[in-house]
């Protein structure tokens, strides 16, 4: 019923394929370009090959970026939802402590305040800390700007949860500690999960501060990408562009097809 | 507090001077004091807002009292966490552990318990036979219809041999039929297990239907707690009697000790009412206490009369109600038996006639 009301003509059908064709057409040209034959960008291409790949998982530097890369962002993920769920709980109790407005404006300002500010402010301190080109300094940058993306998947979560089952379980003999297990996990895991995944997915592209706190040793994938446009003219960066594109669109897809098919066994 | 998984047999419960204030509102709850036998099943009556919710979760731990304590079987429970108080607790929405089975909604205060996993089984086959789901337990609650998501809230409540169970409104969120169904499961429960049962509700029938006592609240305090016969034969504020079944009033100032004399009236007060001394008081006559007489009958000995005009007359096939708006100005509702009042139509004029021992005098 709801589907059909947003279905809308055939016109306003077309405007928005249309639409969405510019916004993500340019994105798609680089994965006709990732299988190139010959070493230029030149478009479409003339012959094609996976040796851009094979650059890609064989070259030291490009590889030691993935992995950079993929280990920040898995610790990001387990920090921020873990940090991200405590403050969600926190800011959607029903009581009220003070500071509560100034806690959610700070932990969400990361949203709102330009990157490059954000990125000069944490290199300058982060400098005098010496974390700048370690992971720890990275983690906590990214988890910083990851935290507002599970507040707000857990947020929508805790919306359609009765806090009334903790005083349920409570009076039942659990312990805060086994009502939190045992209760109000299982039940707000998705928006929980749903955060991590934007917690892994903001560190993975994010390149602004990344290219701060960077150093010879430790950089990121985007980072090297980012300098690999400026110094080389090498189509490694469109296989790497690819593979980062259906990784980041996978994961976000992927809680989606999951609920879909879990309510149509039902 | 250890015992057996067996002892049956309720906690009395002991309030004292339990007061809870939020923030510089008047008190939600203003210093009651409530005893409740062991064993008794005791209904917190009261309108919206008048505190019997947080009574109710002060005793189960949720609130914390301003003041005041709390005593289960003599022990002061006041500083306990909720999971320490070993109280069942029934909810108005029932809240079930959606993402588990009946069954296992009514293991989990056992499993809390480390109770064995076959005790675990029989216990919980016999709490969902108790509350007639036998079949039921492998459903998600949200398989179950809304009465039978509270009879496994009350399995669940009362499966791990609570010796106080709380229930606040457990069966506001259900139509009159059902309701009326599981008002009489929640007696035969009461009668089977025993244990102390503390239920809110705001519907008096439901009240008079299933207590040992009411304690009636109002604006944060107890106006009076007795069985159903002593608030309705013998209410001690204007508040009781209006809030439980219909009155008519009298509203006047105590002359001496026997008479009562407002506008246009006054009338013999019943023996021994006249602890109040003078002042401002009321008189309550229950409709069926009343009788309308044709003004040439005489005034039958030892009985109180007004006079007034018919204005209606309602037949209920068992009695019919009249009513007669009295010459002082105020208008009484008197319930007869059918056939009682052939005579009256409206217009005509009466008299309204009661024993003199029939008015309850209350303070106002
Ligand atoms: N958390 C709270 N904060 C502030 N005031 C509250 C809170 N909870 C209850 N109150 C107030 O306390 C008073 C008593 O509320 P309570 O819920 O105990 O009433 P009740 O008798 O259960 O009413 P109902 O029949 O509507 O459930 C009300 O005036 C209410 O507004
Ligand atoms: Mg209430």
């Amino acid at each position: 019923m709801g589907e059909n009301e947003l279905r809308g003509g055939i016109g306003l059908r077309l405007l928005a394929a249309l639409v969405g064709a510019v916004l993500v057409a340019p994105t798609l040209v680089v994965i006709p370009l990732s299988f190139t034959g010959r070493a230029s960008f030149a478009f479409p291409p003339e012959s094609w090959s996976l040796r851009w790949y094979e650059n890609f998982f064989t070259d030291p530097g490009w590889r030691d970026a993935l992995l950079t890369s993929l280990r920040i962002a898995l610790l990001v993920a387990v920090v921020a939802s873990a940090l991200g769920t405590c403050a969600a709980l926190a800011l959607n109790n029903s009581g009220r402590f003070r500071g509560k407005g100034l806690v959610n404006g700070l932990l969400m300002a990361p949203m709102i305040v330009p990157q490059i500010v954000a990125a000069i402010g944490v290199y300058a301190v982060f400098l005098v800390w010496g974390l700048t080109g370690t992971t720890a300094g990275f983690v906590l940058a990214h988890t910083a700007l990851a935290i507002p993306f599970v507040i707000v998947a857990v947020s929508a979560v805790l919306r359609g949860y009765d806090r009334r089952l903790e005083q349920a379980a409570a009076s039942l003999g659990a312990r805060p500690f086994t009502t939190f297990t045992r209760v109000t996990l299982p039940l707000i895991l998705p928006g929980v999960l749903s955060g991590a995944v934007f917690a892994f997915v903001t560190s993975l592209d994010e390149v602004v501060v990344a290219l701060y706190l960077q150093s010879p040793e430790l950089h990121t994938l985007p980072v090297k990408m980012f300098s690999s446009v400026t110094v080389e003219t090498d189509p490694t960066i469109a296989a790497a562009s690819t593979l980062v594109l259906v990784v980041t669109t996978a994961l976000i897809l992927l809680p989606q097809l999951v609920r879909r098919s879990s309510k149509e066994a039902r | 507090m250890t015992r057996t998984a067996r002892d049956p047999g309720g906690a009395a419960v002991r309030l004292t001077a339990l007061t809870k204030r939020y923030g510089s509102a008047p008190a939600a709850v203003d210093g009651i004091d409530l005893e409740i036998a062991a064993g008794e099943f005791m209904t917190l009556l009261g309108p919206s807002g008048s505190g019997k919710t947080t009574t109710l979760s002060m005793i189960a731990g949720f609130t914390r009292a301003t003041s005041g304590s709390i005593e289960v079987d003599g022990y002061d429970v006041a500083g306990l966490p909720p999971y320490k108080r070993d109280l069942g607790v029934v909810f108005q929405h029932y809240a079930l552990f959606p993402h588990m089975t009946a069954a296992q909604n009514i293991a989990f205060p056992l499993r809390q318990r480390k109770v064995g996993k076959a005790e675990i089984a029989a216990r919980v086959a016999e709490a969902l036979e108790l509350v007639q789901l036998g079949a039921m337990g492998d459903r998600l609650p949200r398989q179950l219809s809304g009465g039978q998501q509270q009879r496994v809230a009350l399995a669940r409540a009362v499966v791990f041999n609570p010796r106080v169970l709380l229930m606040d409104e457990p069966l506001g969120a259900l139509d009159k039929k059902l309701r009326e169904q599981l008002q009489g499961e929640i007696a035969r429960m009461h009668r089977e297990l025993g244990i102390t049962f503390v239920f809110v509700t705001h519907d008096q029938e439901e009240a008079l239907a299933l207590s040992d006592r009411i304690a009636v609240f109002n604006e944060g305090r107890i106006d009076q707690v007795g069985s159903a016969r002593d608030l309705y034969e013998r209410p001690a504020t204007l508040f009781v009697a209006r809030f439980l079944g219909e009155s008519n009033v009298l509203t006047g100032k105590v002359t001496d000790p026997a008479t009562i004399e407002g506008p246009g009236f006054r009338v013999a007060l019943p023996r021994g009412a006249s602890s109040a001394g003078s002042g401002t008081a009321s008189v309550v006559i229950r409709p069926e206490r009343l009788t309308v007489l044709p003004l040439s009958t005489p005034v039958p000995a030892g009985h109180n009369t007004l006079e007034g005009t018919v204005s209606g007359l309602t037949y209920l096939g068992a009695y019919s109600t009249v009513t007669v708006e009295l010459d002082c100005g105020l208008r009484f509702t008197v319930r007869e038996p059918a056939g009682a009042s052939g005579e009256v139509t409206p217009g005509t004029p009466v008299r309204v006639a009661w024993p003199v021992e029939q008015g309850v005098l209350v303070s106002s």
